[in-house]
């Protein structure tokens, strides 16, 4: 029997449009990225003509390794938290019964879709020397008089965290899902204790899903100039701001390029290792 | 048998981290003091504030055209692509998936960084146009995600069943398998329209004079501190519309899911 939209041509009538649309608008522009590097740079923040090696050669200045140690820094550490605060969260929530899950889900879902922008002001007002969190803990006596809660790595680390955890939460919600509970009851009766049930039982039972998650945490903050741009100072920069600051302040599009050239990069070989490790499994699961 | 307290006491912090801010901020927006570190009396004079503000319903208005043209596009593209991935399996639909998941999976700075570099290789002005492209080129990846979500539960025997009862090929998509699909697709264009309502990264690497959508406005007034109770006023709001959005794609999701 044939069957139904199974032809070559099909098959090519319905990919061309996502396919070219992506190549046109993903594809190219992330290779021009690694083209623009090696061009001059004009006058009015485009690219001159010809090439020039000034871009890739600026990648040395001195001040850049310890922008990067702290931009991967921050970003390790933010997704330890996520991935700390969601697994158990998610543990808890997949044993939860059905409609209690779906009102969680909901208080989890309705942060994350809200505006980024509004997400991270909030975090600014919460924080404000003026604002609500200061004052409470000052009429605690936690915090002195001039002890700032803004404008430092703890602040930046938090807001890192608060924007990203649904990232890491629902991808090990969606796997504790299916996680069958009855292997730790069984674990349990052969003798095994909470935390051992806990790391060799439940957590490679979810590892697909918590890697998934911890890799969209890491890639999102490798990526962030927005958080620490309005809740870090001076000393909190990360890597993305230093990009936008080549890019829009100093009128620089071809050192910028070669900053974001080095994070994609890393960042596409790290997706590589990860999307052959997950092949590497699925394979023995085959056999 | 005493099962430990602990994942239950972090599900309840995690609830309180992830949503007291959001309180907070719909709270301060009634609140007469400008940095809400006080309650001192209850106000609309925000929400009055915000009414008089034009360049801020401009904003809205320029966003709301842009997420409606995004909406379409991706919803059209995304769900072609979520149906090829679906159906076939060859190495033309392996290239077609790194293309539609590494959108997703790469830093939104590098992603305006490369449509900068596109745009401003080709001498293409930045502007309205610009930033619909590089919204439909993120939401396909999203609406794909979802479609494709929804498929792996679709039954594709129904469409065999139609061709065998004497349906045409488009008589097969257009009467089975799209209002099968729909709750999907809808779900999927739902989800593109708030990310376009919502998007700054992207934006403002390909935003133009003249093209300030509302999370750029937003972006300018969080630099001088008279607007800073207005944004509450104006988050409050537009909070109210992600919840409506949300509830009603729970809905859609409901109601796919068959009776059992």
């Amino acid at each position: 029997m044939k069957h139904v939209f199974r032809g070559r041509t099909t098959e090519w009538l319905l990919t061309t449009p996502s396919l070219l649309w992506l190549a046109i608008f993903f594809a190219l522009p992330a290779g021009l990225i690694l083209m623009a590097a090696f061009r001059p740079a004009d006058l009015h923040g485009g690219l001159g003509d010809g090439w020039s090696l000034a871009a890739v050669h600026a990648l040395a200045d001195p001040s850049y390794p310890a922008l990067w140690f702290r931009t991967l820094w921050l970003s390790l550490v933010a997704t330890l938290i996520c991935l700390a605060l969601a697994l158990p969260a998610g543990y808890h929530l997949a044993r939860l019964p059905r409609r209690r899950q779906g009102v969680i889900l909901l208080l989890i879902v309705l942060p994350f879709l809200t505006n980024f922008l509004i997400r991270v002001f909030a975090w600014k007002t919460l924080l404000h020397p003026d604002g609500p969190l200061t004052r409470l803990l000052q009429n605690c006596g936690i915090l002195s008089e001039d002890t700032l809660l803004l404008y430092n790595s703890g602040a930046v680390l938090a807001v890192l965290v608060y924007v990203h955890l649904p990232f890491a939460l629902l991808p090990v919600y969606a796997a504790a899902e299916r996680f069958d509970f009855c292997l730790l009851d069984a674990a349990r009766d052969l003798g095994a204790g909470a935390w051992k049930r806990f790391w060799s039982v439940f957590l490679p039972g979810v590892g697909a899903g918590a890697g998934a998650g911890a890799l969209l945490v890491l890639t999102g903050c490798l990526g962030q100039y927005v958080v620490p741009q309005l809740v870090g100072g001076t000393d909190n920069e990360m890597i993305g701001n230093r990009i936008v600051q080549r890019a829009f302040s100093d009128r620089n599009l071809p050192e910028a390029a070669a900053l974001s050239g080095v994070l994609l990069i890393a960042l596409l070989l790290v997706l590589m290792a990860q999307a052959r490790k997950r092949r590497h499994s699925a394979r023995e699961a085959g056999l | 048998m005493k099962r430990s307290r602990l994942p239950a006491t972090l599900t309840a912090l995690v609830l309180l981290f992830l949503n007291a801010p959001l309180a907070v901020l719909v709270l301060n927006s009634f609140n007469a003091s400008r940095f809400g570190g006080t309650w001192e009396g209850f106000t609309w004079q925000w929400y009055e504030r915000l009414w008089q503000a034009d360049e801020v319903w401009d904003a809205f208005l320029l966003s709301l055209r842009l997420a409606t043209a995004t909406t379409l596009a991706a919803t059209v593209l995304g769900t072609l692509a979520a149906w090829s991935l679906h159906r076939f399996n060859g190495r033309l639909q392996h290239v077609h998936r790194a293309l539609i998941v590494l959108p997703l999976a790469l830093p939104e700075l590098l992603m305006g960084m490369a449509l900068l570099s596109l745009f401003t290789a080709l001498h293409i002005p930045t502007g309205p146009l610009t930033i619909w492209a590089a919204h439909v080129t993120f939401c396909i990846s999203y609406v794909a995600m979802v479609v494709l979500g929804r498929l792996r539960d679709f039954d594709t025997h129904l469409l065999d069943a139609a061709r065998d009862l004497g349906a045409g090929p488009w008589q097969v998509a257009y009467r089975v398998l799209l209002p099968l699909l729909l709750p999907g697709i809808l779900a999927g264009a739902l989800l593109a329209f708030t990310l376009s309502m919502d998007d700054f990264v992207i934006t403002f690497f390909v935003s133009g004079p003249g093209s300030t959508t509302l999370p750029l406005r937003i972006a300018s007034m969080m630099k001088t501190s008279r607007s800073l109770p207005v944004i509450n006023a104006l988050s409050t709001l537009l909070l109210c519309a992600t919840f409506l959005a949300a509830a009603l794609s729970l809905r859609l999701g409901r109601r796919c899911t068959p009776p059992s």
